[in-house]
């Protein structure tokens, strides 16, 4: 083999090797994944933006129809409504959850890792089988959201039925898997040096004080990061409106990624569903942006400070 | 005043009891009240998963019943028995479910870790390059290649087999563990492999026999995850599937959702048997659970 031969030359302390043809052997998987399975798609996920094209008969050349056709599509604006909804107020209070769960979970409290398992058991219960088990939750006569609230006197609600409280109630249940938000958390609020707060409390800062001054600051690099990867997942929610409502009452949980699901799949709409693919993507990216410019303002970076 | 009673502490091993004697009185109230309330409040997380396993033992009079019967009288365990001897094919769900996990995970460790190691160990042009691209990847939401994908595999006559479920996956193209992957590469020495070298080994040897071993907290972070996201795929099968005895679990619980609307029970026993293995795996890999969380913020799902 070559690289008998040319050991000698090959032993460089550890570093990086010069040897380009096994390099490019070796990456080739990621190569030809990548060229395959993600560059050549997203390519001709743009070409497809001008085309109709139902499966079952020849693509037809539609030049910016499709665009022109989605930017008033009634279904396509009610999807962007709700995922934006959704995504603007489950987002930040799911943070503010998992946040104020992993400081109380910081505490010297008994059965910690108890605590730490049941708020965290949601995440690996899989996807399907929590819509399947939430829309009974939700069920006005059988479900335990309503006995529950029938102990208090709350008259049985109807909540997946009615529009005005399908998205509600997928909101409410995004709050039940904030256990990898809540992990998140904890190991950061681990990190935080003890010397720092106890500077804090010389300097005569109550509980509330270090919190303020010396824990969130700290903590702004990961609330952050929590946001962002929360944000890009609430925009592509899919398997609960798929399982639990099939995007109604009256189109109340039709979210975008449903939308392309169906008029790629159900629609036979192949083009317009690339078009709308690409309308989501371009709405990620240019949230994700705007997260990271404004971030700028409030977030702390140890580089930038001190 | 002491700085040991500062409510914000160290998460760091160190027992409640040990710090108890110096604490005031008015924390001790504040901590027993916090107590007394996550207790309740993971309790009440936990109620949805319960409901879901003591529903899944009851007959269908209980799951019909007010109030709410919480635990069954009598464990009706053939409800399970009816999951797997009704008209959908349940047994196929698993089995199906088991081959795809089985390939798409052995095919993302192989071909993420000789990616790895090719950014890790080797150097050649154009290396930084896809490097980048690999990174730029981890952005992209699946959405956006999901139509020309299908249109590709059917073309290929792909539509209907497990193939698009699993060979995307021997193309690494998961750049979340392929990076993981290489930075935990990066951080073991490369002198072990220089001994290699001088007694011949090749570098397919070295990756395999000396790094890839070295990397087992890596591996198995990369590989839970990828178990379970290949466990809960759901639109994928859902797009490239069309005989039902070719479903995988997670399409399965919706076919009980959707076929047995009246038979809550059953719907439950199959939710039950879907999380069951996740949970086990949960309990005896816990730590490569939070591990990979921690490291990436994915995970789970």
């Amino acid at each position: 083999m070559t690289v008998l031969q040319s050991a000698g030359r090959l032993l460089t302390g550890g570093g990086p090797r010069r040897d380009w043809l096994t390099g490019y052997l070796f990456a080739s998987p990621f190569i030809l994944g990548f060229l395959i399975f993600i560059a050549y798609p997203m390519l001709h996920s743009a070409w497809l933006i001008m085309f109709e094209w139902d499966p079952l008969r020849e693509p037809e050349f539609a030049g910016f129809s499709n665009i022109l056709k989605m930017l008033e599509d009634p279904k396509v604006n009610k999807s962007l409504f709700n995922s934006f909804f959704y995504t603007v107020i489950a987002v930040p209070v799911q943070l503010c959850i998992s946040f104020t769960l992993a400081l109380a979970l910081s505490q010297p409290l008994w059965f910690r890792d108890y605590y730490r398992a049941a708020f965290y058991l949601p995440i690996i219960v899989p996807l399907v089988a929590s819509a399947v088990v939430w829309q009974r939750v939700f069920h006005p006569e059988f479900g335990i959201l309503n006995e529950a609230l029938g102990w208090f006197g709350v008259d049985p609600i109807r909540w997946l039925f009615e529009p005005q409280l399908a998205k509600p109630a997928f909101i409410f249940m995004s709050f039940w898997a904030i256990g990898r938000q809540m992990v998140i958390f904890i190991a950061g609020l681990g990190n935080i040096p003890e010397s720092l707060k106890e500077a804090a409390s010389l300097d005569g800062a109550n509980a509330f004080g270090r919190l303020r001054t010396v824990v969130l600051p700290l903590m702004t690099p990961l609330i952050f990061y929590n946001m962002v990867i929360a944000t890009v997942n609430s925009f592509q929610t899919f398997i609960p409106a798929m399982i639990m409502t099939e995007g109604g009452p009256s189109d109340a949980t039709l979210f975008v990624v449903l939308n392309i699901y169906r008029n790629a799949f159900q629609y036979g709409r192949m083009g317009y569903a690339s078009t709308l693919a690409w309308e989501l993507f371009l709405i990620i990216v240019g949230f994700t942006i705007m997260q990271f410019v404004i971030s700028r303002r409030w977030v702390y970076y140890e580089e930038g400070g001190d | 005043m002491s700085v040991t009673q500062m409510p914000l502490k160290q998460p760091a091993a160190q027992a409640p009891r040990a710090a108890k004697p110096r604490r005031k009185l008015k924390e001790r109230l504040w901590l027993a009240a916090l107590q007394i309330l996550i207790t309740v409040l993971s309790v009440t997380f936990l109620v949805p998963t319960l409901w879901m396993v003591s529903s899944s033992l009851k007959v269908s009079t209980e799951v019909f019943a007010h109030p709410i019967v919480w635990i069954p009288r009598d464990p009706h365990w053939a409800n399970y028995v009816t999951a797997f001897t009704g008209h959908l094919p349940l047994g196929s769900f698993i089995w199906n479910t088991v081959k795809i996990v089985v390939f798409a995970v052995l095919g993302t460790l192989l071909s993420s870790s000789l990616v790895a190691y090719s950014f890790a160990r080797i150097d050649w042009p154009g290396k930084n390059f896809w490097f980048g691209l690999l990174l730029g990847t981890m952005m992209l939401p699946d959405i956006v290649t999901l139509v020309p994908r299908f249109i590709l595999f059917r073309t290929i006559g792909w539509y209907d087999t497990f193939y698009p479920l699993i060979v995307p996956y021997w193309g690494a193209v998961m750049a979340l563990y392929v990076f993981l992957i290489r930075q935990f590469f990066m951080g073991i020495p490369g002198e072990l492999e220089d001994a290699a070298y001088i007694d011949g080994a090749s570098r397919l040897r070295t990756l395999t026999q000396i790094l890839m071993p070295l990397s087992k907290p890596v591996m198995a972070t990369v590989a839970v995850f990828a178990l379970l996201q290949h466990y809960n795929d759901f639109l994928n099968p859902l797009i490239y599937l069309k005989t039902m005895d070719k479903f995988p679990l997670a399409v399965g619980v919706k076919m009980f959702n959707d076929f047995e609307v009246q038979h809550w029970e059953i719907v439950f026993a199959v939710s039950t048997i879907m999380l069951a293995p996740i949970l086990v795996l949960f309990i005896f890999a816990q730590r490569f659970f939070v591990q990979g969380i921690t490291m990436t913020g994915f995970g789970g799902r």
